[in-house]
C-alpha cells in the first residue's frame, strides 16, 4: 500500500508543479515523417532523372504488369479505411471492435507484402539487370520495408488494445493515432510510387 | 505511510549516478547530454586534428615520404569525416543546442529527452567504428564526398563501414533536429513570443529545418551507393549504365545545406556572445531572424555550385550562380549587424570576445572567397584546387571552430561555476589565430597557381608555400595545449564565477551556476528583452 500511496501522491504533485503543455508527440512524429518523406523524394528524384537522361541499353526489359500493383493499391487504400474504423471504435470505448479492425488492417498489410513478393518472383528482370530494374527494386523494397514495420506496429498496438492495462484506451489514443498517421503516410507514398513507377 | 516529495527527490537522486559517473550514463538531463556531446566531440577533434597534422607533415615535402599514398588518402577521408560528422555538427548543434535551448525557451528539458539520449549514444559507437575501419582493412579512401566511381573501385570494407557510420550519424542528427524543432515550437514558456527568443533559438530552428529536410536525402543516396558496392547494381556506376552526376546532385543536396548546418548555429552563438561582452543590444534583431530564414531557404537551392565542372548545362550554371550570389545578401546583413553591435559598445577584451572577433574576420574572408567561387569562370579555374580547401577551412575552422572555442570560454562558468583563466585563454587565441591564418591563407595562392587538392605529391615549385602552411598547422596543433591546460587548471582550482559573471541577460544566466537538475528552483523567468543592455528601460533583469 505504501508504494501505491506515495506514487499517487507524486503523480498529483507532478500535475500541480509541472507546466502543462499540449501534447507535442504528434508534432514530433509529423516532423519525422517529413524527414522520412524526403528520403523517398530523393529516390523519386533519382528515378525520374535516370528516366530522363539515362536511356536503357537495347533489348532491356522494363515492362511491368499492372494487375498486381493495382490490387496492392486497392489493398492499401482499404487498409487505411479499416485503420480509421479502428480509431473510431476505440473512441467509443469498443476495444474489442477496435482490435478486430486493427487485425484486419494488419492482415491487408500482410497480403500486400505477399503480393509484392509474388510480383518480385515473377518479374522478368533481377536486381542487377539494368538501371530501371535496380531503381524499381530499391524503391519498392524501401517502401516494402516501411509496410513491414507498419504491420508489426499494428500487431503490437492491436495486442495492447486488447490488454486492459490502460496502454491504449479512448483517453490515451496516442499510440494508435501515431501508427495510424504512419500507415496513412506509407499509403500515400505508395500511391505516388504507383503513379511514378507503373503509370508514367 | 507517505513519503514527502523532498524525500522522494532525494531517493531519485540517489538512484541516478552522481558526479562524473553521470556523464557515462544514459542520462536524460539535457545539460548532461550537452556536455556529453561536447566532450565526445572534442575527443574526436583531437583525433581529427592529429590526422590533419600528419597530412600537413606529409605535404611539407613534394614527394610522399612520410605517409604511403593510400594511407594519405585514408587519413584525408577520416580527417574530413571526423571533423564534419563527429566534431562540428554534433558540437555546434548537439552540445550547445542541448545545453542552451531548454533555458532559452524556458523549459525544464528537451521535448523528447529519451530520443535525445539515443541521438547522443549513436555517436560514440559509430565514431569508433569509423576509426576502427583503418585498422581492419584500411579506411575509406574516396574523401568525405565518396564520389563514385572512386568509392566503388577503392577497397570495399572501409567504404562500407564509412557508409554505415555516416548513416548512423545522420540518424543521430535527424533525431536531434526533430527534438530541437519540437522544443522551440512547442515547449516555449507561456507568454514567451517567438520574436523574443534569443538568436541562437532561431539559428537552431533554421538549422534543424535543414537537417530534417536534407539529411534523409543523403541517407537514401548512401543506401543506393552501398547497393552499388555490395550488390553490384549500377546506380552510380557508368560501366553498368548508371549516372555519377545523379550521385553528385543527391549528395550535394545534403552537403551544401550541411555547410549551413555547421555555420548557422555558430551565427546564433556569436549573436549571444557579442552583445554580452560589448554591453549593447544585438543590432537588428528582426533582420537577423529574416536573414537566418533566408539562408535556410536559399541554402536548399544552391547545391549544384559544387558541380560546375560536372557537365552541368548552362541554364543550371546560371541559376545556381545567381542563387549562390544571393546568399551573400543575408550573410552580409548578419555580418554588418555584428559589426554594428560592436560599434560604440563597451567592449571587454577577453578570450570569448577575441575568438568571436577572430570569427568575424575569418568568416568575412571565407565569405568573400565563397562569392568568388560561385562565379562559373572563376570556379572552373580553381575547381578541386587548394583554393577550395582554403575557402571552406576559413568557413568551418575560422568560422565555426573559433565560435566553439569562444562559446566554451563564455559558458564555462555556467557549466562549472568556475572561470576559465584569461591569460592562457588569450595565449590560446593568439596561437590559434596566427596558426590558422598562416596555415590557410597561403593555400589561396597555391590553389590559384593550380595545386590540386587531395593528392599526396605535388609540383616542387610549391614546396616553400606548403612548408609555411605546415608550420601554421603545427601552431594550430600546439594551440590546443594551453587550452587543455587551462581547462584542467580551472576545473581544479579556478576562481569562483558566481551565478552571472558576465552580467548577461539571457535566461540561462538567471539561475544558479552550475544550474540545478530541472534548471530553475521555481518557475522559469520570462525574459522579454534578452539583449536589453544599455537601455534604461530594460537595465534590470526581469524576473517573475
Amino acid at each position: 500500500m505504501t508504494t501505491l500511496d506515495s506514487s499517487k501522491e507524486i503523480q498529483n504533485n507532478k500535475s500541480e508543479v509541472s507546466e502543462n503543455h499540449e501534447d507535442f508527440r504528434m508534432f514530433g512524429l509529423v516532423t519525422f515523417l517529413i524527414a522520412d518523406g524526403m528520403t523517398f523524394a530523393g529516390f523519386f528524384a533519382a528515378y525520374l532523372t535516370y528516366k530522363a537522361v539515362n536511356p536503357l541499353p537495347e533489348g532491356a526489359i522494363y515492362e511491368l504488369e499492372l494487375p498486381i500493383p493495382t490490387l496492392n493499391t486497392i489493398l492499401l487504400l482499404v487498409s487505411s479505411a479499416t485503420f480509421h474504423k479502428a480509431g473510431k471504435a476505440l473512441l467509443k470505448d469498443k476495444n474489442s471492435d477496435s482490435q478486430k479492425w486493427l487485425i484486419l488492417t494488419a492482415f491487408l498489410g500482410i497480403i500486400f507484402l505477399i503480393c509484392q513478393l509474388f510480383e518480385y518472383f515473377h518479374l522478368p528482370f533481377g536486381l542487377t539487370d539494368n538501371l530501371f530494374a535496380s531503381t524499381f527494386y530499391a524503391l519498392t523494397g524501401f517502401h516494402g520495408l516501411h509496410v513491414t514495420l507498419g504491420t508489426l506496429m499494428i500487431l503490437i498496438i492491436s495486442w495492447q488494445t486488447r490488454l486492459n492495462t490502460g496502454r491504449i484506451t479512448s483517453k490515451n489514443m496516442f499510440p494508435l493515432e501515431a501508427v495510424e498517421l504512419y500507415w496513412h503516410f506509407v499509403d500515400g507514398i505508395w500511391v505516388i510510387l504507383f503513379i511514378i513507377l507503373y503509370l508514367l | 505511510m507517505t513519503i514527502s516529495i523532498d524525500q522522494q527527490k532525494e531517493n531519485n537522486k540517489s538512484l541516478q549516478p552522481n558526479g562524473w559517473l553521470r556523464y557515462f550514463s544514459f542520462s536524460l538531463d539535457h545539460k548532461v547530454i550537452g556536455i556529453q556531446y561536447l566532450v565526445c566531440g572534442f575527443l574526436f577533434y583531437l583525433i581529427g586534428g592529429t590526422l590533419a597534422s600528419a597530412i600537413r607533415i606529409e605535404l611539407a615535402s613534394p614527394m610522399s615520404d612520410f605517409l604511403p599514398r593510400d594511407v594519405y588518402n585514408q587519413f584525408l577521408t577520416l580527417h574530413g569525416t571526423i571533423m564534419i560528422f563527429l566534431w562540428i555538427v554534433p558540437v555546434v548543434n548537439g552540445a550547445f543546442g542541448n545545453y542552451l535551448i531548454p533555458f532559452y525557451v524556458g523549459a525544464r528539458d528537451m521535448a523528447f529527452p529519451r530520443l535525445n539520449a539515443v541521438a547522443f549514444w549513436l555517436i560514440p559507437p559509430s565514431g569508433l567504428m569509423l576509426i576502427a575501419s583503418y585498422f581492419v582493412e584500411g579506411a575509406a579512401q574516396s574523401g568525405w564526398t565518396a564520389y563514385p566511381p572512386l568509392s566503388i573501385t577503392t577497397p570495399q570494407s572501409g567504404q562500407i563501414i564509412w557508409i554505415i557510420s555516416v548513416l548512423l550519424l545522420g540518424g543521430s542528427s535527424i533525431f536531434g533536429g526533430i527534438n530541437f524543432i519540437a522544443t522551440i515550437i512547442k515547449l516555449r514558456r507561456p507568454g514567451l513570443k517567438l520574436m523574443q527568443l534569443p538568436m541562437y533559438c532561431w539559428a537552431m530552428l533554421g538549422t534543424s529545418l535543414l537537417v530534417v529536410l536534407s539529411t534523409p536525402v543523403l541517407a537514401g543516396t548512401l543506401i543506393l551507393l552501398s547497393f552499388d558496392i555490395v550488390a553490384h547494381t549500377g546506380f552510380f556506376n557508368p560501366v553498368l549504365g548508371g549516372n555519377v552526376v545523379v550521385y553528385q546532385h543527391l549528395f550535394w543536396f545534403y552537403s551544401h545545406p550541411a555547410v549551413y548546418i555547421m555555420v548557422l548555429p555558430a551565427f546564433g552563438l556569436v549573436s549571444e556572445i557579442l552583445p554580452v561582452h560589448s554591453r549593447k543590444p544585438l543590432f537588428g534583431y528582426k533582420t537577423m531572424v529574416f536573414s537566418i530564414m533566408g539562408i535556410v531557404v536559399l541554402g536548399l537551392v544552391v547545391w549544384a555550385h559544387h558541380m560546375f565542372t560536372s557537365g552541368t548545362p548552362p541554364w543550371m550554371r546560371l541559376f545556381f550562380t545567381i542563387a549562390t550570389s544571393f546568399i551573400a545578401v543575408p550573410t552580409g546583413i548578419k555580418f554588418f549587424n555584428w559589426v554594428a553591435t560592436l560599434w560604440g559598445g563597451k567592449i571587454s577584451v577577453n578570450s570569448a570576445m577575441l575568438f568571436s572577433c577572430g570569427f568575424i574576420i575569418n568568416f568575412v574572408f571565407g565569405g568573400i572567397t565563397g562569392v568568388a567561387l560561385a562565379q562559373v569562370p572563376f570556379d572552373i579555374h580553381v575547381h578541386d584546387t587548394y583554393f577550395v580547401v582554403a575557402h571552406f577551412h576559413y568557413i568551418v575552422y575560422g568560422g565555426t571552430v573559433f565560435i566553439i572555442f569562444s562559446s566554451i570560454y563564455h559558458w564555462f562558468p555556467k557549466v562549472t561555476g568556475k572561470m576559465l583563466g584569461e591569460k592562457l585563454g588569450i595565449l590560446h587565441f593568439a596561437i590559434t589565430f596566427i596558426g590558422f591564418n598562416l596555415c590557410f591563407a597561403p593555400q589561396h595562392w597555391l590553389g590559384l597557381n593550380g595545386m590540386p587538392r587531395r593528392v599526396a605529391e605535388y609540383d616542387p615549385q610549391f614546396e616553400f608555400v606548403n612548408q609555411i602552411s605546415s608550420i601554421g598547422a603545427l601552431l594550430m596543433a600546439i594551440s590546443t595545449i594551453p587550452f587543455l591546460v587551462n581547462i584542467f587548471l580551472s576545473v581544479r582550482n579556478g576562481k569562483d564565477s558566481g551565478d552571472n559573471p558576465w552580467n548577461a541577460l539571457t535566461p540561462e544566466w538567471l539561475t544558479s551556476s552550475p544550474p540545478p537538475v530541472e534548471n530553475w528552483e521555481g518557475e522559469a523567468p520570462l525574459v522579454e528583452e534578452p539583449y536589453g543592455y544599455g537601455d534604461p528601460f530594460f537595465g534590470e533583469n526581469k524576473k517573475i
